[in-house]
């Protein structure tokens, strides 16, 4: 745990880590019903940078994304133990209501799922409706600056009524975006954002993605490596259920440490 | 990173010359075989045919008996009731001279009696849905409760009949009511509304709640804002099919007591009153050939009526789905 945090600290590629982890993964096991998917995992998820988590089908990268804002514990004969720390409080205590902690680790799907009876508007602040704190602001400057923030502004603001579903996969995808920004989150969880999308939606999420990491810290979930090693400053590779490596991007897609990790990244299975 | 490609193009490599071999080399016999396989593909089909076709004529025929019986059944009351069919049968008042009783005490009896069963029977069985289906899922109770409502929906309306006129017409002393008939009918609905409920309730996508619960919404946040206004077709659709259920029931309404005969509109819940069916049913046991025909004739009203409903029901889950189409 110290040593690999260290390494990720003393690593010379941004960001510059004097910042400490904004999320804190320790000893986390997870299970759905009998079947235990995560063995205990430890990484932390370095503030305003971005974090990738890689690994095969059925590796639980997608789980333990899901268990870093509680949405594990949805599924049926989910069950989860060990720690997660968001900015030193661990999310898993009896005291702590997971509707707050999702308001500040917010989620994108795999798929695309912008609520199909609202029109894009609405579902840039279908958030803060459903939350009931839509009264608190000026819905016309969230809808912009949320649409801006995901590069969506400039193509839907003259159709900003029209349904959210009309809209091209890609868009939608950046329009999910923009809901889970509007309700003004820390973190953005992303589980495989662009496995649904086309090379150049994809490019743009991975643009966009770029450009968050200023103010949120990000994790992402994806099966595509070199997506991984473009987009994100720290990588996590998980197989079977364990951490088998976790490090800053660069050092994990150049030199390896684990031979399970360099045969994943060539390409040997998975 | 430098590595995987390069494997990938080797992969692919392999791939191209398997297939280019497949059509050079045994170009020939391939063919061959194709040719072969397309003459048994021939024989079979003729047999098929012959079953596509008598399976054809069989789901045709089950179409055509009921369409056929429905059709007599309709000529024969149009035929019937149709010399009774007036404004003034539909808005006079009953009478001991058949020519000159009309329906309206009934009628309006029946719409008041469908406002209220929707009025109990919707909130309870769409609460007791949404609880099944969000809340309770998988409980050992709520498969229990599932079970039960499965069977309640086939209890028979005269059972219904009889614990209304047990519960609510005497221990709830609700007397030969109104409200009394409305809560019996509810009673009766209350299970196939649960059941049609929860079947819409489950056609909403998953992902979606999960996207609402992402964005920090609480479940009964969720429930309101994202669930119901997707199921809110099906349950629509299948409430008024329910209650066009409830409005031709006759059972229930003689057992709690209904009246057969009386001159006015209710004017309260707490009003005695009548409804179409019981009226039809009174006529039709006269002996007099001229409340025969008054019978007829208000069965003409009642099915259409129901039909007028049912194309509502058609209508409202057409715009709806419309609307909320994913």
């Amino acid at each position: 745990m110290t040593t690999l945090l260290t390494t990720a600290l003393t690593a010379s590629v941004p960001p510059p880590l004097g910042s400490p982890a904004k999320l804190r993964v320790e000893g986390v096991r997870a299970w759905f019903g009998n079947l235990e998917v995560l063995h205990g995992i430890d990484m932390p998820i370095a503030d305003r940078s971005v974090t990738a988590i890689i690994g095969p089908s059925g590796c639980g990268k997608s789980t333990l994304i899901r268990s870093l804002n509680r949405m594990h514990e949805l599924t049926d004969g989910a069950r989860i133990e060990g720690r997660i720390t968001l900015d030193g409080v661990d999310i898993y205590e009896k005291d702590v209501d997971p509707v707050l902690l999702r308001r500040r680790v917010g989620m994108v799907f795999q798929k695309p799922n912008p609520f199909p009876s609202m029109s894009v508007r609405d579902n840039v602040l279908s958030g803060l409706r459903l939350t009931g704190t839509l009264k608190s602001v000026r819905p016309d400057e969230v809808v912009e600056r949320a649409l801006r923030d995901a590069a969506l502004w400039e193509e839907v603001k003259d159709r900003l009524d029209a349904p959210g579903i009309g809209l091209s996969g890609g868009q939608q995808q950046r329009l999910c975006i923009a809901r889970s920004l509007a309700v003004s989150p820390e973190v953005l969880l992303m589980d495989e954002p662009c496995s649904a999308l086309d090379p150049i939606a994809t490019s743009r999420i991975e643009d966009l993605i770029h450009s968050l990491k200023e103010t949120y810290t990000i994790a992402i979930v994806t099966h595509n490596m070199q997506q991984a090693a473009r987009v994100s400053d720290y990588t996590t590779f998980l197989l079977g259920g364990e951490l088998v490596e976790f490090s800053e991007t660069n050092r994990l897609f150049t030199s390896p440490r684990d031979t399970r990790t360099e045969d994943y990244i060539t390409g040997k299975f998975g | 990173m430098r590595k995987p490609s390069k494997r990938r193009p080797r992969s692919t490599a392999g791939l191209g010359d398997s297939t280019r071999g497949a059509h050079g080399a045994n170009g020939e016999h391939e063919q061959r075989r194709w040719a072969h396989q397309a003459g048994a593909l021939k024989g079979k089909t003729k047999r098929h045919r012959l079953a596509d076709h008598a399976f054809y004529a069989l789901s045709f025929v089950a179409v055509l008996v009921p369409l056929l019986l429905l059709f007599v059944l309709l000529i024969g009351v149009l035929d019937n009731g149709s010399e009774r069919l007036s404004l003034r049968f539909i808005t006079g008042l009953p009478s001991r001279k058949p020519a000159l009783a009309g329906i309206l005490p009934s009628l309006v009896g029946s719409f008041y009696l469908m406002l209220l069963t929707a009025a109990i029977a919707l909130p309870l069985g769409v609460g007791a849905a949404i609880h099944l289906e969000e809340y309770g899922k998988r409980s050992r109770s709520a498969r229990f409760i599932e079970l039960n409502i499965a069977n309640l929906a086939g209890v028979p309306s005269i059972v219904y009949g009889l614990l209304g006129l047990d519960l609510f017409v005497r221990t709830l002393q609700l007397g030969r009511s109104l409200i009394a008939g409305a809560c019996t009918l509810a009673l009766l609905v209350l299970p196939m509304i649960v059941i049609v409920s929860r079947e819409a309730l489950r056609t909403v996508p998953q992902h979606l709640r999960e996207a609402s619960y992402a964005l920090g919404a609480t479940r009964w946040e969720t429930v309101r804002q994202v669930v119901l206004p997707m199921a809110y077709p099906g349950i629509l659709t299948g409430a008024i099919l329910a209650l066009s259920r409830a409005i031709g029931e006759t059972a229930p309404l003689v057992v709690v007591g209904a009246l057969a005969y009386i001159t006015f509109v209710p004017d309260g819940l707490d009003a005695p009153f009548t409804a179409l069916p019981i009226q039809i049913y009174n006529w039709v046991s006269r002996p007099q050939r001229g409340f025969v025909l008054n019978a007829a004739a208000a069965i003409v009203v009642l099915l259409f009526t129901m039909l007028v409903l049912n194309g509502g029901a058609i209508y409202l889950r057409h715009r709806l789905q419309k609307k909320t189409a994913a």
